[in-house]
């Protein structure tokens, strides 16, 4: 089974590649899905130069979130933080019901259409699932071995960087992967906002009633949500297996 | 005689935040926005500005308790009571400014509250949050909360108290339509979970009985959930337009490949991961004692699977289908940008217009319907797991 | 040696620990009992200040250690704790390097130091420095949270229930060969438990906790013989109170000179074991073997039962 499952990774990956970098000889397979001799493949951009904005703006943003979401985790299992930390957790609670193209649409009117709405929706929806699991993970360290790390004489830095930090590692990844493959969903719709990624290409199919440039922007999205997520989920074992913490 | 000086108490350090942040909002930013009508930049005026002076002081005077209980009291009730006080003040200043603003039948002004009014609602909402939160209430209480916040702003809005805003404006001009996309909006919302759940607890079930399916079938359902919305729905919109091509039947009965038929396909897909998923860890959890026991006393397969392992799975699996319904509210929103309807319509025609509260009309009930399903649910499934123990 | 002086914790009103004075004499095993309340684990988490006293104060070799760094003082002391929290995202050895590394010892010293600990502990450096905590038994994982404890050469070890997590025919090992290891390295040892057998087997004194009193602080013969308290003396047991006197002594200890033609039983053998052994093989005396295989004396059933009255 692991062996199909590589084959289909290495097959989705060599389709997603072969069709960004020659978007051209995939023309026969969607233009059964044209009419009126519109484009079978989408030509008011490179797809590739879309492909990596969209994938830049969604690591961008995923960046600072796990910056301000892992810093804020932190800050409020300490026991100066301690108070905040019951509120936080209902905020997470209430920000997760907040569709993340509400978001999106309350964004643009504070700060203008482009890049920005877009950057600004993706951090803030994603620090809630990385916030949640950075609290998680900090907080379900086995009681013995933080006991242990004090009694031995390390200090509250050092328990923090060389047992509570490692020890969360695979939940706050999990919380990474989570908000990626979020993002780059919203970044789809953060086209509508005028940002630069796949949602031109769909958007454009919506407009000109073009199934192709529709389906083709789908693929590719979602294709690179799954093979993220996989990648990802790859590295999560990864790491627990070298460090023992399944 | 000693006299009893009061302790000063060490200041509360979120409330400080808040204080600051409300009342920097208060000096600084302005209160409401003025447009003379839809299309032009607005005007922003202050508290002072828009309120005769004793409505403006008794605004102020309320803020100012709400600031002092934030800073000072450690009564989770009193703050809740400070901060409700708080909303209301300044949804009624709000309310206020805009039949001050606007001429009396002049119906082309806007009046919008500025972002000095979302910073304490902001502020406010923390505060209250904070005090519930504190307060630990029951899932009755947290149910009923809601109801009475609801009701009171059903009334608000009922009586028109909020009319003369340009929210309500926007609401006055598509009321017909904000009827008929709420209606769809739930309708897809529900129809795409009620499907999901006639096929994703066989599936579940089907998953827990046989181990060997389990990973394969899971893993298929977490692929589709991991594709975004967006290009989910276009996906399916060619195959759904080919169907409506080749079968007559699919087209008469309103399938196409655009509109609400990809959005309700492409949703239901999306559900039956979590259902699926938490019944089978919600079987997992069934003890196997209770299974053993109840075969032990002779019930049939059937009835061991509808009187013990889902009866007591039920409080997980109603955590899956709650995952579900709020992810289903929020993802409609999406649907609206091919054909198929809902309150996405609003959120994404007020993109195209650069009109904030044409998206508001939209955003606004999306949020408040998601949360209040995310309450009752989460109540619901709190009554059953402490009716189990 | 340490001496605790009016040791106290108070949590509001109520005292967890209250006012506990005792000296524990270097190179010896000291074992606190009482029952799960008693302030017995609280007493011992103020020696490494994981608790703060609220009065009294700790003096190690005669320094007070009330005004050194917590972190500093917890490096020179070492800590076993029930479930003994490996890190279990470090191998055994990193695990025991810990301190040393805090310490800041180099890495040449950390290898020598935790490659003769594995051995001292039975554990095959090559099969286990680089295994991680969870592909080890229970009784390994309790030998690495001792190695791991004694990795900086602590003069003083403190251990909180550490066989607790145990089964009967584990622990019985894990016990002998802590009582090999404080003779190898002249550690001097406080251990907790609420298990009176643990206590009487281990230690060379036992200190007897109730409602966060310290009733007795005495060696284990006196705490049998004369009880400062009628909970002491339920704590001991009084059903089996004599067979528990003739398990501290050793037949070497109470052998008689004089030849016997009953069974042999080995010199480290308990007065307990000797009666049981009497009694199956219906004899009246034994002779008492040294370990080299010469003869130590003799025993007579007379002469243990003598051994298991008070005074």
């Amino acid at each position: 089974m692991p062996g199909m499952a590589a084959i289909l990774r290495l097959a989705a990956l060599a389709l997603l590649l072969a069709f960004l970098l020659t978007p051209q000889s995939f023309a026969p397979l969607f233009a059964p899905l044209t009419q009126y001799g519109a484009p079978p493949i989408y030509d008011q951009g490179n797809l590739l130069t879309l492909a990596l904005a969209h994938l830049g703006t969604v690591c961008c943003a995923a960046a600072a979130s796990t910056l301000v979401a892992v810093g804020l985790g932190i800050l409020v299992t300490r026991p100066s933080g301690a108070q905040f930390l019951p509120l936080s957790r209902t905020l997470v609670n209430i920000g997760q019901t907040f569709p993340p193209v509400a978001v999106l649409a309350v964004t643009v009117p504070l700060v203008g259409f482009g890049e920005k709405p877009t950057l600004i929706a993706l951090f803030a929806y994603g620090l809630l699932p990385i916030f949640e699991n950075t609290i998680v993970g900090l907080q379900t360290c086995p009681a013995a071995v933080l006991e242990a790390a004090s009694g031995m004489g390390m200090s509250a830095r050092q328990r923090l960087l060389s047992v509570e930090l490692p020890l969360a590692l695979p939940l706050i990844l999990e919380g990474i992967r989570l908000s990626l493959v979020i993002n780059v969903g919203t970044a789809t719709i953060g086209s509508t906002v005028a940002a630069k990624g796949l949602g031109e290409v769909i958007i454009a199919g919506l407009l000109s009633n073009n199934n192709a440039f529709i389906l083709q922007g789908g693929l590719v999205t979602g294709l690179m949500a799954i093979l993220l997520y996989d990648a990802l989920a790859g590295l999560e074992r990864r790491i627990c297996r070298t460090a023992h913490l399944d | 005689m000693a006299l009893t000086v009061p302790r000063l108490r060490r200041l509360d350090p979120l409330g400080a935040l808040l204080a600051v942040a409300g009342a920097t909002a208060v000096m600084f930013l302005p209160f409401v926005i003025f447009k003379s009508n839809r299309v032009v930049p607005g005007d922003p005026r202050g508290l002072l500005e828009v309120l005769p002076a004793w409505a403006a002081f008794a605004c102020q005077a309320s803020l100012l308790l709400a600031a002092t209980a934030a800073l000072g009291v450690s009564n989770a009730r009193v703050r809740l009571g400070a901060a409700l006080l708080g909303v209301t003040v300044v949804a009624l200043a709000v309310a206020a400014a805009g039949d001050a603003l606007t001429p009396a039948g002049n119906k082309v002004v806007r009046v919008a509250p500025g972002a000095g009014v979302w910073v304490l609602l902001v502020c406010l909402g923390l505060l209250a949050t904070d005090a519930i939160t504190r307060m630990r209430p029951g899932p009755g209480r947290r149910v009923l909360f809601l109801a009475v916040f609801t009701a009171a702003a059903g009334l608000a809005l009922a009586h028109g108290t909020f009319d003369h805003l340009s929210v309500m404006r926007e609401y006055a001009v598509n009321a017909d339509r904000f009827a008929r996309e709420a209606r769809q909006h739930l309708w897809l919302a529900l129809g795409s979970l009620a499907a999901a759940v006639v096929v994703a607890l066989p599936i579940g079930i089907l998953c827990h009985r046989v181990p060997r399916l389990r990973a394969g079938v899971l893993g298929t359902l977490n692929v589709i959930q991991t594709i975004p919305s967006i290009a989910l729905f276009g996906i399916l919109m060619a195959p759904l337009g080919a169907l409506a091509g080749a079968v007559p039947l699919a087209a008469a009965l309103g399938i196409r490949g655009i509109g609400a038929a990809p959005a309700a396909v492409a949703l239901f897909l999306y559900s039956l991961l979590p259902i699926a998923a938490n019944t089978v860890a919600g079987l997992k959890r069934v003890p196997r004692a209770a299974v053993e026991a109840a075969r032990g006393m002779g019930m049939t397969n059937w009835q061991v699977l509808t009187g013990v392992e889902l009866l007591l799975a039920l409080p997980v699996i109603l955590t899956g289908i709650r995952i579900v319904l709020v992810q289903n509210i929020g993802m409609v929103t999406v649907a609206a940008l091919i054909g198929g309807g809902g309150l996405g319509t609003f959120v994404f025609q007020g993109i195209g217009q650069t009109a904030i509260d044409l998206v508001l009309l939209g955003a606004i009930p999306i949020v408040a319907l998601a949360f209040s399903a995310a309450v009752v649910l989460d109540a619901l499934v709190e009554v059953m797991d402490r009716a189990r123990q | 040696m340490i001496s605790l002086e009016n040791l106290t914790k108070q949590y509001g009103a109520t005292a967890v620990v209250d006012g506990v004075s005792m000296v524990i004499e270097r190179n010896s095993i000291t074992v606190i009992v009482g029952t799960s309340g008693s302030g017995k684990s609280t007493l011992l988490r103020m020696i490494n200040r994981l608790v703060e006293p609220t009065r009294g104060r700790v003096l190690i070799d005669g320094a007070d250690t009330t005004g050194e760094p917590a972190h500093l003082l917890r490096r020179r002391i070492g800590y076993v704790i029930q479930g003994y929290g490996l890190f279990p995202h470090r191998t055994v050895a990193e695990n025991i390097a810990t301190v040393p590394r805090l310490l800041g010892w180099d890495e040449a010293r950390i290898r020598i130091r935790v490659a003769g600990l594995l051995s001292v502990f039975q554990l095959d450096p090559g099969a286990y420095a680089h295994a991680f905590p969870h592909q080890l038994s229970g009784g390994q994982q309790q030998r690495v949270g001792v190695a791991r404890a004694l990795a900086a050469e602590p003069a003083v070890l403190l251990m909180d229930e550490p066989f607790g997590a145990l089964d009967p025919i584990i622990r019985a090992k894990a016990q002998d060969d802590l009582l090999d290891i404080q003779r190898r390295f002249g550690t001097t040892i406080l251990l907790v438990t609420h298990d009176m057998d643990e206590a009487f087997r281990l230690g060379d004194r036992v200190a007897v906790m109730s409602h966060g009193r310290l009733l007795q602080y005495d060696r284990p013969a006196v705490l049998l013989t004369r009880p400062a308290d009628p909970f002491v003396s339920r704590m001991t047991g009084i059903s089996d109170r004599a067979m528990r006197l003739l398990s501290l002594t050793t037949a070497g200890e109470a052998a008689l000179p004089g030849a016997s033609d009953g069974p042999a039983v080995a010199a480290s053998a308990s007065l307990r074991e000797v009666l049981s052994e009497l009694m199956w093989c219906g004899a009246e005396s034994a002779a008492v073997m040294d370990a080299d295989g010469t003869r130590r004396g003799r025993l007579t059933i007379a002469a243990i039962l003598a051994r298991g009255r008070p005074g």
